[in-house]
């Protein structure tokens, strides 16, 4: 039997794609690094999350629509955010006539550490990453893909991106105080809970200060852009990068 | 007012709040060392879990067999519709029993009731026995955690109380001084009241007995010393048998505290010799929520307060800044079932972090009700700005050259407009947060370019 090479969708969420490009460019380089036949369908916009989570899930269907249809004819989705990820699998609302293509895309994407794990299987990436970090772990692949053990079950202890990042030469992954404790970004909530998510930003950052990390790195752009957002404002020394710019700059 | 404005209102004394905050992430330290010890301790949140999902299931059955055998030990049964019929019925019994002061223990229904209020309206003389209680009633505030009611004073704060209400040395701070004080203050209430007032955290169908779960051991105190109990306890407090005792009791000690048991776990099961025994069984919207597929499970609260220690808001912004009876994650699924547009703030009281749902000792689905709840308040409040705004989105999104054009002014104004206008007062992001530098480019032209 011939095994051909599956086709990856590269799915870049919206703030990335308009914000932080090169985060989308170290994904798309760090997939083809792996050997991965990896496209960007041009026509893609956003998963419909910001409306859901404000609570207009039912107001994002043409953009569920939209976002199956972009993707349906893929082998796999994969994208650096484990929220974006999240919630095409478990909030997107149900698109009449389309469930067969919507439970296909559910069940093809990946955010972008399980998909180097558990489908490509990678145990070790080698390279040289002299610097002090702090992992942010974001709740929603935390807690909802599960990227990682949370302090709050008792089971085995393991961190997707820790196992990505461990063979790194030079690299020193800083514990914190608070390992799993939430940054206040929170879509909507940054907006609409301004004080608290702020504070909840500063704290978080804190925790990093306290610890001389020189640079926090995540899995969700949308954690980090918030708490970009502060460090700046508050002129904080710290720099902010996604896991994918560690292992593609790693890797280079 | 809404959770936003009093969280920031929590927030205008960031030192008292920095304490808040350390203080209950200190508890929510302790219940992690606690679990870790547990090598079981998933199974028993799923046992936990089960048990009450299927009692759930079969409510009524449940609580008919729990009148059936309690009534067989001797209790008096009582059935309350709502608030207004559980105190009735207590009033009725104190006015049986030409009783004008009585002493309670922590029971948060009887909170939701507003009991309190009613009795001494009344013209009876209620004291709080627990000790946060107690200092709360003094200050005459509700609880701001159904655990640890009086969490949000300090000791300096208490010591000003108990000057001004027990008359203790001014300045005195000392823990074991003033829990002294208050007992001694506690004990003359424990002896002159006829009748004691507790709450239930389990009741037992198969024996008819209940279990009141107190550190203090001030229910037991109450109850012994008085000739009349009576015990108040929502419908949802009602398990099939005494052997799944041991699996909540070791939940929920460890999961409220971290220790390993409560101090006192005391059961009643029927009247001592010339005593009587009262058992209220309140409804009070619980049938309602019962009702609402997606919300029903929030009925399976052990009302631990976890979920409140490990929330990274309620920890910022305080107990009052909910409204409600029961504050935090479960308030915030519970609470808009009583009344969605007095609450409608609080399901978005949440990042959605999932924090709550995993420390729950019965795993309910906390952060998920709350998205869940999110859906229905926009659709009870019906074409808001927020959904105009929302519906603006949507049509972006689906509509690439729409994005992408929304996407070029966006950068075009940013690059172009001065840092007065992007960050002015309507825009909340900039407030207190930089927007990210504009990268010269998409990564969707940086595509063209390099791979198209």
């Amino acid at each position: 039997m011939q095994i051909t090479q599956p086709h990856i969708g590269l799915f870049i969420p919206c703030y990335i794609d308009q914000f932080y490009p090169n985060v989308a460019i170290a994904t798309l380089e760090l997939l083809e690094k792996f050997g991965c036949k990896v496209s960007y369908p041009l026509q893609q916009t956003c998963c419909g999350q910001p409306m859901s989570n404000a609570g207009f899930e039912n107001l994002s269907k043409g953009t569920t629509e939209k976002f199956i249809k972009d993707f349906a004819s893929f082998d796999y989705i994969v994208a650096p955010s484990g929220s974006c990820v999240l919630h095409i699998k478990d909030h997107q609302p149900e698109i009449d006539n389309l469930e067969k293509n919507q439970k296909y895309v559910q069940s093809r994407i990946f955010e972008l550490s399980e998909f180097l794990i558990d489908i490509l299987k990678v145990e070790s990436i080698q390279g040289d990453f002299p610097h002090r970090i702090g992992f942010h772990s974001s709740c929603h692949g935390l807690r909802g893909l599960r990227l990682a053990s949370d302090t709050e079950r008792n089971t085995p202890s393991f961190n997707k991106v820790h196992f990505l990042m461990k063979d790194l030469k030079g690299m020193e992954w800083v514990s914190l105080t608070r390992k799993d404790e939430c940054c206040g970004f929170g879509g909507t909530f940054a907006v609409t809970e301004e004080a608290i998510s702020v504070q909840m930003g500063k704290d978080r950052i804190a925790d990093h200060l306290d610890k001389n990390i020189e640079i926090m790195v995540g899995g969700d752009v949308s954690c980090l852009m918030h708490m970009q957002g502060i460090a700046t404002r508050d002129q904080n020394d710290i720099k902010f990068m996604h896991f994918a710019e560690v292992l593609n700059q790693a890797l280079s | 007012m809404s959770h936003p404005k009093l969280a920031e209102e929590f927030l205008k004394d960031p030192e008292r709040a920095k304490w808040h905050d350390e203080t209950l992430w200190i508890v929510r330290k302790n219940r992690d060392a606690t679990i870790q010890q547990i090598p079981e301790w998933e199974e028993l949140r799923e046992l936990g879990s089960q048990i009450k999902d299927h009692t759930l299931s079969k409510l009524d059955f449940y609580l008919e067999e729990l009148e059936r055998k309690a009534t067989e030990n001797g209790i008096i049964v009582h059935w309350a519709e709502n608030a207004q019929e559980h105190n009735e019925i207590v009033g009725k019994i104190l006015e049986e029993k030409h009783c004008n002061a009585i002493v309670k223990s922590k029971s948060i229904l009887t909170e939701e009731c507003h009991l309190n209020p009613y009795l001494e309206a009344k013209g009876i003389e209620v004291v709080d026995t627990d000790l946060g209680e107690r200092i709360i009633q003094f200050l005459k505030q509700p609880p701001s955690h159904i655990v640890m009611p009086a969490i949000h004073l300090k000791k300096s704060d208490i010591s000003e109380v108990f000057h001004r209400e027990l008359n203790t040395e001014k300045g005195n701070i000392d823990p074991i001084y003033l829990t002294y004080a208050a007992r001694l203050h506690l004990r003359d209430k424990f002896l002159n009241a006829k009748v004691a007032i507790t709450g239930v955290n389990f009741a037992v169908a198969e024996t008819g007995e209940f279990v009141v779960c107190t550190n203090e051991g001030n229910a037991d105190m109450g109850v012994h010393l008085a000739d009349t109990h009576i015990a108040c306890m929502g419908i949802e407090k009602v398990i099939p048998k005494r052997e799944h005792l041991g699996v909540f009791l070791r939940l929920l000690a460890r999961s409220a505290t971290g220790q390993s048991i409560t101090n006192y776990n005391s059961h009643f099961r029927s009247p001592a010799p010339g005593k009587e025994l009262h058992l209220i069984l309140v409804d009070n919207g619980r049938t309602k929520q019962l009702g609402r597929e997606k919300f029903r499970n929030s009925l399976k609260c052990i009302r631990c307060g976890a979920c409140m220690n490990t929330c990274p808001i309620y920890r910022r912004s305080g107990g009052f800044s909910y409204e409600s009876t029961v504050p935090g994650p479960i308030g915030s699924i519970l609470s808009p079932g009583i009344d969605i547009k007095k609450y409608s703030s609080l399901p978005f009281a949440s990042t959605l972090c999932g924090s709550c749902t995993d420390v729950c000792p019965v795993k309910i689905n906390i952060h998920e009700q709350l998205y869940e709840w999110r859906q229905e308040i926009t659709k009870a409040q019906g074409a808001s700005l927020k959904g105009a705004s929302m519906k603006i989105a949507d049509t972006i999104f689906k509509n690439p050259l729409v994005y992408k054009l929304s996407g070029k002014v966006m950068r075009a104004s940013l690059k172009n407009l001065p840092d007065k206008l992007i960050y002015n007062p309507l825009n909340t992001w900039g407030t207190q947060r930089n927007l990210p530098e504009l990268p010269k480019e998409t990564f969707q032209s940086w595509y063209k370019k390099n791979r198209g």
